[in-house]
């Protein structure tokens, strides 16, 4: 079953600007799903249109099979959000807060207690319960996002980069935390701008540009379709020149950096050898970007193009 | 999805608002409220005399009473739902299941609720000042509560169309209040020449104020069948506007 089914999203702005362009997409259940797209690409227009906080201009929205429109309490039910920025009561206490949504979702006050101090404590905010909001710190905050936007169960959860702006330790720990609620059968969604964040996480992916679905497909299928690589090489002793090698495209950043494209069918090998003919010492390789980063620059400059043309 | 546990939610938080800052929302009307007693009732008053075979003192109580009603109902509503939209948390009942009604009766019922409260705190100070009896309870009674739900709705219009904190004092400062004060807090309608009767006429507040003066003095400028039915008629059409507003989104979604 489907989690998510969208057709043919369109909207545009009162003043005119179109912000969808008639979007199709499809995230099945139990899926770890990445919606990336660049900023102004409309990803935040779908997002908010699927939680009801900006209406469509045409098209439909089925969360579980239920209609946003003609069945909306059951698909809204279905359906937990974690905005990108704070938007919870800064002078209310951190347990209320969760507590309060809970009863907007009709929770009986027992149970909504219950599930109060169940995901609080998840979220590991249990001892800041009685804090006004606007004391805790940023990662804080995202993290009763989250405990708010779970208090219900939703079956589907929507994560607007949650990890904007929070350190590495934070935005490890929830990671693991995503992961974890993933596997408990959270169908998750996510948008990012980390997206070594996504490669890392995600199952399946789709990239919005320019209001429209430019890729949609899982990780593994995308990743395939990178041709060429590009590696960072720290040399053991400087170089006055660049050096050559056939099949290999090298560029000298400085005396003891190279910067090499490696493409698939070449391999890593053969560089190796030349290399060390050559007396070339390497003391360490990495990569130059995260694969997906480059393979999203690369999406996202060929529907430019392709619309300058 | 039981929508009354949702609504029972929003009338808590927002009574437990108001009550939390309660330095802020019951203290000044009582504050308020003792120096027009003090002012108007018994030092301009006693040189007045009466109006309609009442003291002046008896004859202002009502209006005072139900001007704080009027500004404190609307001023509960106006100023939380705006707030809710300014801090973005509206999108907490967006998001949620909860139906359009329900997020209206939640904020004009914490309207209501607040608008009585400050009524009782203004009537338990005029008791310092005045013998109060109440003439008929359940007109006094009945055209307080119709009234805190006619300005708790108009708040929620405020709110839902205000883009910054300055529309969300523009209504009170340059129409509610003058209209309370051209209402009949202070004199009888009668008072006025002709062509200011025949406008006061035009002023709903003047029906409200005078059917609750009637509630308590058994003393009015209008027909209480009248003012009946220009209040109901209000909570019907404000009603219909707010549900509007929330259906279209207006103010609050994109």
């Amino acid at each position: 079953m489907n989690a998510l089914s969208i057709r043919n999203l369109r909207k545009t702005y009162n003043n005119g600007f179109e912000a969808l362009k008639g979007i199709d997409l499809d995230v099945v259940e139990g899926d770890f799903f990445a919606l990336l797209g660049p900023n102004g690409a409309g990803k935040s227009t779908a997002i908010g249109i699927i939680s009801s906080l900006v209406n469509e201009s045409s098209g439909s929205i089925k969360i579980f099979g239920h209609d946003l429109n003609t069945a909306r309490p059951i698909a809204k039910s279905c359906l937990g959000m974690v905005p990108q920025e704070v938007n919870f009561n800064q002078f209310e206490t951190v347990k209320n807060i969760v507590l309060n949504q809970a009863g907007y979702y009709g929770l009986a006050r027992k149970i909504a207690l219950q599930r109060t101090e169940y995901c609080l404590r998840q979220m590991d905010l249990w001892d800041k319960r009685d804090s006004v909001s606007r004391r805790l710190s940023g990662g804080m905050k995202r993290r009763l996002m989250i405990a708010r936007a779970m208090v219900h169960e939703p079956k589907l959860l929507i994560l607007d980069e949650p990890t904007a702006g929070v350190d590495i330790e934070i935005r490890r720990s929830m990671w693991e935390m995503m992961e974890e609620l993933n596997q408990q059968g959270t169908t998750i969604i996510l948008t990012t701008h980390y997206l070594e964040e996504a490669e890392s996480l995600c199952r399946n992916i789709a990239i919005i540009d320019q209001g429209m679905i430019v890729e949609n497909s899982d990780m593994t299928s995308l990743l395939a379709k990178l041709h060429t690589d590009n590696f960072v090489l720290d040399l053991a002793e400087p170089l006055a020149i660049c050096p050559t090698i056939p099949g290999y495209f090298i560029e000298r950043i400085t005396a003891n950096v190279l910067n090499v494209a490696v493409t698939k069918e070449t391999g890593l090998n053969e560089l190796f050898s030349q290399l060390s003919r050559l007396n070339i010492k390497v003391i360490s390789l990495k990569n130059k970007s995260n694969r997906l980063e480059q393979l999203f620059m690369d999406l996202i400059s060929s529907t430019s193009s392709g619309n300058k043309e | 999805m039981n929508n009354s546990i949702a609504l029972r939610t929003i009338i808590t938080k927002e009574v437990f608002r108001f009550i939390r800052i309660w330095p802020q929302t019951l203290l000044p009307p009582a504050i308020t409220t003792a120096l027009y007693f003090l002012i108007f009732g018994k030092l301009i008053g006693n040189r007045i005399g009466g109006i309609n075979g009442s003291t002046y003192m008896d004859y202002i109580v009502p209006g005072i009473i139900l001007m704080s009603v009027i500004s404190h109902s609307y001023a509960n509503v106006v100023s939380s739902f705006y707030s809710t939209k300014f801090q973005r948390n509206i999108e907490e009942l967006l998001v949620a299941p909860v139906p359009n009604w329900v997020i209206l009766s939640g904020y004009v019922s914490g309207g209501i609720i607040r608008g009585l409260l400050v009524g009782l705190v203004v009537s338990i100070i005029s008791h310092l000042f005045a013998d109060i009896i109440v003439y008929n309870v359940l007109i006094t009674l009945s055209i307080a509560v119709f009234t805190a739900t006619i300005f708790s709705l108009a708040g929620f219009i405020n709110a839902v169309l205000a883009e910054s904190f300055d529309d969300i004092s523009i209504i009170p400062n340059f129409v509610l209040t003058p209209l309370s004060y051209l209402g009949g807090v202070f004199y009888s309608v009668d008072m006025l020449p002709g062509i200011w009767q025949t406008i006061s006429r035009y002023n709903p507040i003047l029906y409200m104020i005078n059917t609750f003066r009637y509630g308590f003095i058994g003393v009015t400028d209008v027909n209480i069948q009248s003012a009946y039915l220009i209040t109901g008629g209000f909570i019907v059409s404000l009603t219909i506007i707010c549900l509007f507003l929330l259906h279209k989104g207006i103010g609050i979604k994109h």
